[in-house]
Formats: structure tokens, C-alpha cells, sequence
């Protein structure tokens, strides 16, 4: 009973402690625009659905952030899932593209902000899409495809770089095994490389999802942004609220944190027999 | 007598990483009667499990050829089957689909398999164990699954690559027993690899010795004693004795 109370409040004690923290260095400050106290901030999130400095509720606001995210996200990963499957089984595929990956990949997201912009200046979804004027437009107007072309590049290199890893590691001895059982080629890859290379695959996805996630700041300091959490964020401190910028990277620490969650959940589910053979 | 496998002036060369040539085989010949029941012994590196995998049609030959029915043999299929040493289950499936993964690749109907597996599972004794994963059992209980899953998808021949190495001594004497009791119940050819002396002689109808550097066939033993075999048997001592002198001089 005594342990399993420890073992309950022990996640808990490091935020509490740095809550308590917070709070002695914000009296200490006595300047809410350098750092509000606890109080200011729990208010916001008691207000969640208030209209803030103009940007809308908080949860409005999550969410264009995630509609960006999930759509870069899935830009990226539609694209680096069957790359990297084609990478990892073919030596003459990896060939063709390693080194173009090798250069590519050191260039943090946020480096392609003016490229991105020059290339897809400000259309988005609703132009891309050719929707007529009106709510809808003016809503999916929020997505630029500049936005989720960085958070794309984002997610893009960490899934490819565990696929084709997972695909590559795949013990020898299974693919062996399946040939003498009369496997074809397709079988060989649909039965056994994707299989065997799930638990990585799954791995990727999920470091994927943390750096597009993680790119939404960058992406969403691009003009023509009037919603989400980075944007929030940015505005927040031009009006010297810092209790909005704490509110906003609470959201995107906590929602990051949620995403994350599914894939372990899927991960353990799933793929426990990863960690378990030798 | 109707020659099943024939291998003829095999040689294989590998490329070692510092550009050293290993020659793992080296002109060998070998054939191998239908129903045959062949030991290949040999002392560790001597290019037996090379020779099992160029049969199966994994690995490529440097020169020479297999012949499997007078045909010449380079792919991999199921009419060959192989059982490797350790480690050869998909994780990510239960034992019932293990043992039922060549009849899918067969397209065989889900119900049908499944139903071929378990006569598989319950002829090695883990009628009980379908749904278990392959993390779940021991070395010895994988080794049993790997051999049904082999046997399930009927082969006509049947590589076994040291099948039993990774064996208790218990295990291994009852596991071999239960695979010449497969053996003559369903008239397959199996060429059989160990390093153990006693196993070969327990099982083989044939014995091919080998040597080492490079890989060759040293000598053939034609094994006489009726089975069930007796260890206590004084020709299976013999036998044995003789086998090990000539693995010691190498
Ligand atoms: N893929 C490979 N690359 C290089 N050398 C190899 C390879 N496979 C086997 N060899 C070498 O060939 C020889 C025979 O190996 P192997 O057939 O595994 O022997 P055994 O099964 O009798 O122990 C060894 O010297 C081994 O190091
Ligand atoms: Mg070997």
C-alpha cells in the first residue's frame, strides 16, 4: 500500500517542486510581463474557452495547431514510409538516394522558413483546393502549405531513417526461413521485411510526430497565421503576456506529450515481442 | 535407386573483409539417395552448413552444381525444406501460424491450415501451446516448432542444419528418436548436419565425414546397425570410436 502510494505520486513530485519554484521566482519578480505567477496561468486554463488578445479559445487553438501538424505529419510520413521500406530492401534504391538524404537531413526545419515561403508563398489548403470565399475558405486559409511543407521536412527524416533502418536489420535467418517455405519475393516483403520492421517502423512514426509536433513555433511564426498554439505564443509575447506564452507551451508540452502516449501504447500493445527475443 | 540430390564438383570461395579468400568448399561431390537419411559431421568451419544452404538454393555456388531429380537446382522453394540452427520463428506470430506459414504462402485457406498446423503441434507435444509466442517458449520447445513448421509444408527433401545443437541432452535423445519415427512414417530424404558423433551415428544411414580447409568430403561410413539403435550396442561403440579418431586427426 505504502509503496504503490510512492510509486503513484512520484511522477508528480518534480512538477510540484518546480511549480513551487516557479511561484517563489515570480514573487520574487513582482513583474507578471517577466513571470506571472502560478495563479495567472491555472486562470487561463480555467478560461480555456474565453476569446484571447483576439485568437480565439485555447482549445481552437490546439487544434488548427494539430490539423497543421497532422497534415505535414502525414505529408512527410506517406512519403518516408515506403522510401524507406524501397531503401532498406534495395541496395540500388538506398544508392540512388543516400546521399541526397545525408545532405538534406542536418538542415533543421526551421532553416527552410524563407525557402518555403519564396516557393509557396502564401497559398494553403483552401487555394490549393480552390475553395470558394467564405467561412470554410477562411478557415482552411489558416493552413499554409509553407507551414506544413517545414513540419513535413520535419517528421521526414527521422521516419525514413528508422524504417530503412528496421527493414535493413531484419535477421537473415527469417528471410531464409521463408524462402524454404516457398515464399515469393512479394510475400518475402509484405510477410516478413514489414512485419519484422514494425516495431521500428512504429519507432519512426512516433520520433516523427515528436519533431513535427516540436516544429510548430518555427512553422507557425510564417505570416499569414492567424490561429494555433505557436502563433498564440508569438502574438502572446509581442503584448507582453507572458501568461499566455507559459499557457501556450503547457498545450503544446501536454499534447506532445498525449501523441507520444498513443504510439507507446500501440508500441507496448502490439510489439512487445520486440524487446523480448533475442 | 533414384538419386534425389546431387551435388557435383561443388566449390564455393568467399570474400573475407581484409580481401582473404576462404575456401568453404572445395570440389566436393555428393549424392543423395531418395528416402536416404544423410549425417554430415564435421568439425566447426568446415563449410557444412555452407553446403546445406547452396542445396537449399540460398547461397550461390563458386562452380559446380545441385542437382535436385536431375534437375539443375539454384532457387530456393519448398519442395527443399530447411530447419536452421536456432532463432528461425517469426516473432511477431503465434506458433499455430508459424507452423502454418508455408501452407499461407501456398495460399492455402486460413480454417485448412490452421487445422494442418495443430496435427503438426500435437505430433510434437505442444498441443497446448497454438497460441504462445515464440518468446514465450524455450530453445528447445522453438526448435520443435521450426521443425513442424518444416514438416507441415511437406517437403520432399529436408535440410536440417545442427537442428538439435542448441538441445538439453534429455531433448535431443527424444527429439531424435521422434524425428526417424517422422521420418519413416512419411519417406522423406533428409540430410542431417551435426557436429556430435553419437547423434550421427544414432540417426544416419550414411555418414559423410568432413574436413576442414578447405571443405571436403573425407570419408563415407555406411551405417548397418538395425534401428532402434542401442547405444550399448558394440558396433555403435565401434563406430563412434572410430569417427572421433578421425575427427581428432582433423
Ligand atoms: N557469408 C560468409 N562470408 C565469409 N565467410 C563465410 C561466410 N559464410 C561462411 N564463411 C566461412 O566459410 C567457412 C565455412 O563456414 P560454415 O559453412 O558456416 O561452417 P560450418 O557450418 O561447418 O561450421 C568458415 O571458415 C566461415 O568463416
Ligand atoms: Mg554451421
Amino acid at each position: 500500500m505504502h509503496k504503490k502510494f510512492l510509486a503513484l505520486i512520484m511522477p508528480f513530485i518534480i512538477p510540484a517542486l518546480l511549480l513551487i519554484f516557479w511561484q517563489y521566482a515570480a514573487y520574487q519578480a513582482q513583474n507578471v510581463a517577466v513571470l506571472p505567477p502560478v495563479g495567472r496561468v491555472l486562470e487561463n486554463f480555467l478560461h480555456a474557452t474565453d476569446n484571447f488578445i483576439g485568437l480565439g479559445s485555447i482549445p481552437r487553438n490546439i487544434g488548427v495547431s494539430l490539423i497543421r501538424v497532422l497534415s505535414g505529419y502525414t505529408a512527410g510520413v506517406l512519403i518516408a514510409v515506403p522510401l524507406g521500406v524501397l531503401m532498406g530492401y534495395s541496395k540500388t534504391i538506398q544508392r540512388l538516394f543516400e546521399t541526397f538524404i545525408s545532405i538534406f537531413k542536418p538542415i533543421p526545419p526551421l532553416a527552410w522558413q524563407p525557402l518555403a515561403l519564396a516557393i509557396f508563398g502564401v497559398s494553403s489548403i483552401a487555394t490549393v483546393f480552390n475553395m470558394p470565399f467564405g467561412q470554410q475558405y477562411v478557415f482552411w486559409g489558416n493552413f499554409k502549405i509553407a507551414m506544413i511543407f517545414m513540419i513535413g521536412m520535419g517528421s521526414f527524416f527521422p521516419v525514413i531513417a528508422s524504417v530503412m533502418f528496421g527493414v535493413q536489420n531484419v535477421r537473415q535467418t527469417l528471410i531464409d526461413s521463408a524462402r524454404v517455405l516457398g515464399a515469393s519475393e512479394k510475400d518475402i516483403f509484405f510477410k516478413i521485411l514489414i512485419p519484422a520492421a514494425a516495431p521500428n517502423i512504429i519507432n519512426g512514426l512516433r520520433m516523427g510526430l515528436a519533431i513535427g509536433w516540436a516544429c510548430l513555433v518555427g512553422a507557425e511564426m510564417l505570416p499569414g497565421s492567424l490561429a494555433g498554439v505557436g502563433y498564440l505564443i508569438t502574438h502572446a509575447y509581442e503584448l507582453a503576456r507572458t501568461d499566455l506564452v507559459i499557457t501556450g507551451m503547457i498545450c503544446i508540452g501536454v499534447v506532445g506529450a498525449l501523441l507520444d502516449s498513443i504510439f507507446r501504447v500501440i508500441g507496448n500493445r502490439y510489439f512487445s515481442w520486440e524487446s523480448k527475443t533475442r | 535407386m533414384k538419386v534425389t540430390i546431387s551435388v557435383e564438383h561443388l566449390s564455393k570461395v568467399f570474400q573475407s573483409q581484409n580481401d582473404l579468400e576462404i575456401h568453404a568448399l572445395h570440389d566436393l561431390n555428393l549424392s543423395v539417395a531418395e528416402n536416404e537419411f544423410v549425417c554430415i559431421l564435421g568439425p566447426s568451419g568446415c563449410g557444412k552448413s555452407t553446403l546445406l544452404r547452396i542445396i537449399a538454393g540460398l547461397e550461390k555456388a563458386s562452380s559446380g552444381s545441385v542437382f535436385y531429380n536431375g534437375r539443375e537446382h539454384t532457387r530456393p522453394g519448398k519442395e527443399i525444406g530447411m530447419v536452421f540452427q536456432s532463432y528461425s520463428l517469426m516473432p511477431w506470430l503465434n506458433v499455430l501460424d508459424n507452423i502454418a506459414l508455408g501452407l499461407e504462402f501456398a495460399r492455402i485457406p486460413k480454417a485448412e491450415r490452421i487445422a494442418v498446423a495443430q496435427e503438426y503441434l500435437d505430433m510434437i507435444g505442444m498441443s497446448d501451446f497454438g497460441k504462445a509466442f515464440p518468446h514465450e517458449l524455450s530453445g528447445g520447445m522453438q526448435q520443435r516448432v521450426a521443425i513442424a513448421r518444416a514438416l507441415a509444408n511437406d517437403p520432399d527433401v529436408l535440410l536440417m542444419d545442427e537442428p538439435f545443437g542448441a538441445l538439453d541432452a534429455y531433448t535431443r535423445i527424444l527429439m531424435q528418436k521422434e524425428l526417424l519415427r517422422i521420418w519413416e512414417k512419411h519417406r522423406k530424404t533428409i540430410l542431417f548436419v551435426t557436429h556430435s558423433v553419437d547423434e550421427a551415428v544414432y540417426l544416419a544411414d550414411r555418414i559423410i565425414l568432413m574436413s576442414s580447409h578447405p571443405g571436403r568430403i573425407k570419408e563415407e561410413f555406411v551405417v548397418t546397425i538395425p534401428r532402434v539403435r542401442e547405444r550399448s550396442n558394440p558396433r555403435y561403440g565401434e563406430l563412434t570410436a572410430e569417427l572421433l579418431s578421425l575427427l581428432e586427426e582433423g
